[in-house]
């Protein structure tokens, strides 16, 4: 890659400045070149938070039809599987996932809401409901 | 403000070569980031469809994590104290007591956690290394090298990070250089790391890693589209270029950094045919790049003819035969 082909199409990296890439100059010496950013690499970018953002509206779906608690919402937002999740909150996977289950969840104690609203950045009394509707702009990040 | 340890930040491709070569500069050792990358046998390939990352296979264009680190350490005859902690605060209070000493500290970290990425970059991803170069308050100064400036994350955050879960968590892992040598050999170093490169891309025990396991990702890719159905086909291309292109890689999975490398190897030992396989590695470079752009629109629906599986595989064997050329080149040359 010469320094005058090295890609600038912003899209991923927004307003947080640049990335530099190894390219050859007029000289064919190598140096680090400033690219905003690549075509190909915010197409797969892009490719990659549809999937977060279909998972996390699915989630959505089942926690308002009764069918899963919000632990599923904030879990699927933060881009997490039970296994991630357990280890985070410091439980065994099996406990996370009976967690997940709206009638289960209603009666746990404060102290149990309280690790998993620590880990997902949120109040005890957030943790507990998920926002009215939930569109995919919500977490798409550019 | 506490303290800033007066550390030469330069913005870098990639994370850990990044941060090795900035330690070393903050200890009077001149070494590029390629320079580092390729002392440290950086370059690699590996795809791993057995382990997954977001329920798609792992590929790889880097040895593991951490090993950039120890073998530049190591080939240069440098002391590195690293340290792993079970206690949150213990890790935290740590680092603070090196930095007191006025010794900057580099950090493995979940870039998840880390607030100064931009947001499209926050994936679970625990290999994200950086060096913390002071404290303020309850802010840290970080020399991040993938950044263009010094950035600033408070404490919380950084702990998080240092503590993020999943696979290859970090454990709060913490390093720092306690002695170097005055004059290191650097071409003894760069000839080591340019032969153990060669050996472990040419010679390896198992079909998945090395210049066979291009080709054997080759006839999985083109078997794709059949075997997992046209939409999983599209994700596994995708999470495949963005291993190759966004992790940080310089452009073209590495390859041209390592084509960067093999400039400067030339200079430093002498062996000027290092040049033309250098021009060679670009344009490997150049050829994964073409993969990528290719592959980039068959997932956005943008196929134009010759955007097919079949073509991409083509692509890769061109790669894993070029490459291979190159890497038995430089063997013999070495000798």
């Amino acid at each position: 890659m010469k320094v005058e082909e090295v890609p600038q199409d912003n899209g991923m990296i927004g307003d947080y400045g640049h990335e530099v890439c190894y390219a050859v100059d007029g000289n064919g010496r190598y140096t680090l070149a400033p690219s905003l950013g690549w075509e190909a690499k915010n197409i797969v970018n892009d490719q990659a938070w549809a999937t977060i953002a279909a998972e996390t509206a699915k989630a959505h779906r089942l926690v308002k039809s009764g069918e899963l608690s919000p632990i599923a919402y904030y879990q699927a937002r933060h881009q997490m599987d039970v296994g991630l999740l357990a280890s985070y909150v410091g439980m065994a996977r099996w406990r996370v996932k009976r967690h997940r289950r709206p009638k289960v969840f209603a009666r746990l104690p404060e102290r149990i809401l309280r690790r998993y609203a620590t880990v997902f950045k949120v109040s005890v009394a957030e943790v507990q409901t998920v926002p009215d509707s939930f569109t995919p702009e919500q977490i798409r990040p550019r | 403000m506490d303290a800033l340890i007066p550390f030469p930040h330069r913005q870098s491709a990639h994370c850990e070569s990044g941060v090795t070569a900035n330690l070393l500069h903050f200890h009077h050792i001149s070494c590029s980031e390629a320079l580092a990358f390729g002392i440290g046998e950086g370059l690699f390939f590996g795809y791993l469809p057995f382990i997954r990352i977001n329920k798609l296979p792992l590929t790889t264009f880097r040895c593991a994590v951490g090993n950039i680190l120890g073998n530049v350490t190591k080939r240069l005859g440098v002391k590195i104290r690293r340290q792993k902690f079970r206690s949150q605060d213990e890790a935290m209070a740590t680092l603070d007591e090196k930095l007191a000493q006025n010794i900057p500290v580099g950090c493995q970290t979940g870039a998840y956690w880390l607030p100064y990425f931009p947001p499209a970059f926050r994936f679970h991803f625990n290999m994200h290394n950086l060096v913390v170069i002071g404290r303020d308050g309850d802010d840290y100064l970080i020399s991040d090298p993938v950044f263009e400036n010094v950035v600033r994350c408070r404490r919380e955050d950084l702990q998080r990070a240092r503590f993020a879960q999943g696979s290859l968590a970090p454990k709060g892992a913490m390093y720092y250089l306690e002695s170097v040598p005055e004059s290191p050999d650097m071409a003894a170093a760069v000839r080591q790391g340019l032969a153990a490169v060669c050996k472990t891309m040419l010679r390896t025990p198992v079909p998945f890693l090395g210049v066979r396991g291009i080709a054997f990702l080759a006839d999985r890719l083109e078997k794709w589209p059949k075997k997992l159905g046209e939409e999983s086909a599209l994700l596994h291309l995708g999470q495949l270029i963005r291993m190759q292109e966004e992790i940080g890689t310089g452009g073209g999975g590495f390859r041209f950094m390592y084509a960067a490398f093999l400039q400067e190897a030339a200079e430093l030992t002498g062996i000027a045919p290092l040049l033309q396989l250098s021009e060679r590695m670009t344009l490997v470079g150049d050829t994964w790049r073409r993969f990528a752009v290719s592959g980039a629109r068959l997932c956005k629906g943008r196929a134009r003819p010759g955007d097919t599986y079949g073509e991409l595989a083509g692509i890769l064997r061109e790669c894993a035969r070029t490459e291979k050329e190159i890497y038995g080149d430089i063997q013999n040359l070495l000798h």
